[in-house]
């Protein structure tokens, strides 16, 4: 599979947020206003990035040759812990107001599945370090670009009249499957008819 | 064997990233100033949100930056005000207790109905179906969103739906009176004596219909006793809390209607 291939088929086709279902809590949770969603996105696009790099290397230098391949969740869960951590810290110091913006959705990161996806994805797809790295990329380009057209949805949503009970979150996941279904048109002839496939 | 090779792989993997974490926590720390540090640690903790900032820490920010005066916080009362002014070098305001009051002494058996509410158990839902069951459209609809609201168990209600706050357990935080859709729970000073307790604007007539309880306007603690400080505005009397508390005391005993109440503390 082309670099290009992979890139097309995680942000478009198995898009994390509307096609997989993956992270859907800092996608409702951050996305009430465009900067804080961009912050959100970066961030996310970061650890889904290196995660998928340093587990890729843990699992092939690490578990393959000990034969302990069935250990990968746990290890790898413990690897993004300690990689969101590292990336909290770093936030806290480079810059407090993205830190204070993301708030408790940065340690949600840590839980994030979709972070956990990506990484078990790439060892499934048997893809080697460079193709884990653009899909892990991918992957958080995807959940960027849903999580903004996401806040620019709602911020019009916060100026059009809707029913009380509909307010915020209910509307915001009403959106959500309507743009989910927008998605579906997105499938794999979409890389035949590149020839990428 | 292979559990031993898995037990030992997963500790050196966990032992290497803790520390790891625990050097770059050390270079990465961030340097807070000393002041900052110490209005955070003498905030109570309760996260009411009185202040009307997000938290505590929010609110001790706020002080710091100079944005928010000491005193806006209600649990921690004048000693905290003391201590924060303190370590911001400015001069201590006096700020007075505030504790909720219920303005509204129609239980169950007092008022009468204009229909039976059989849906959620919460004011406001209830509020939304012509302003609940009552015929009183002022008064407290007994649902007791209030007490769902309080976090410091203050609030209660008895077997005839009169709701009542215990002072001495109240923090002031206010989240009752936002909750209330009819705002009947009000803040009033901790050391107040004497109180309307009714919050309808209805004529005489039909409070009078409607509820053996509640003010009907009648103004004679007004007229009789004008240094008590009670007013009466669209039927309804007014409380002056600074007022001289002897006349609001006649005032409360000449009341035909026994709806100004001694708090007693």
């Amino acid at each position: 599979m082309s670099y290009i291939a992979i890139l097309l088929t995680y942000v478009f086709i198995n898009n994390f947020i509307l096609a997989k279902f993956l992270g859907l809590c800092p996608f409702i949770g951050v996305s009430k206003n465009s900067e804080s969603a961009i912050g959100m996105g970066l961030a996310v696009t970061f650890v889904t990035g290196t995660a998928s790099v340093v587990c890729w290397c843990i699992y092939h230098f690490l578990l393959v040759p000990f034969a302990l391949e069935y250990l990968k969740t746990l290890s790898f869960i413990l690897i993004i812990a300690a990689l969101v951590q590292l990336v909290e810290m770093v936030l806290r110091k480079m810059s407090p107001a993205l830190y204070k913006a993301l708030g408790i959705y940065l340690p949600l990161i840590t839980t994030n599945c979709a972070v956990l996806g990506i990484a078990i994805i790439n060892i499934d797809n048997a893809y080697n370090v460079l193709e884990s790295f653009v899909a892990g990329i991918a992957a958080g380009l995807g959940f960027t670009m849903s999580i903004i057209l996401m806040s620019n949805i709602r911020e019009k949503l916060d100026l059009q009249p809707v029913r009380q009970h509909f307010l915020s979150v209910p509307i915001a996941f009403i959106s959500a499957g309507i743009m989910a279904l927008g998605f579906m048109a997105f499938d794999n002839s979409l890389l035949t008819n590149l020839h990428l496939a | 064997m292979n559990i031993l090779v898995a037990f030992i792989v997963l500790a050196v993997l966990g032992g290497i990233l803790g520390v790891g974490l625990s050097i770059a926590s050390k270079k990465l720390a961030v340097v807070k100033d000393q002041r900052l540090e110490q209005l955070e640690a003498m905030m109570p903790g309760a996260n009411c949100g009185g202040c009307g900032f997000a938290g505590c820490a929010a609110y001790a920010e706020a002080v710091f930056k100079g944005i928010a005066q000491p005193g806006l916080c209600s649990p921690g009362g004048q000693s905290l005000t003391d201590r924060m002014s303190a370590v911001m070098g400015v001069k201590a305001a006096t700020v007075e207790k505030m504790v909720a009051y219920v303005f509204c002494k129609g239980s169950c058996s007092k008022t009468t109905r204009d229909f039976e509410y059989m849906g959620l158990e919460d004011c406001n839902a209830a509020s939304i179906l012509f302003k609940g069951e009552g015929s009183c459209k002022y008064g407290c609809l007994h649902l007791g969103s209030c007490i769902a609201v309080c976090n410091d168990d203050a609030i209660s209600r008895d077997s005839d739906g009169q709701i009542t706050v215990d002072p001495e357990k109240c923090i002031g935080c206010g989240k009752c009176t936002r909750i209330c859709p009819n705002g009947v729970i009000r803040l009033i000073p901790y050391n107040a004596k004497y109180v309307v307790s009714c919050n309808s604007h209805d004529n005489g007539a039909r409070v009078r219909k409607v509820c053996e309880a509640g003010c009907i306007g009648c103004r004679i603690c007004e007229t009789k006793f004008p240094q008590s400080g009670f007013k009466v505005q669209d039927f309804l009397a007014m409380t002056d809390f600074k007022a001289d508390i002897l006349e609001q005391e006649k005032a409360a005993q000449s009341c035909p209607r026994k709806i100004i109440t001694e708090l007693r503390r």
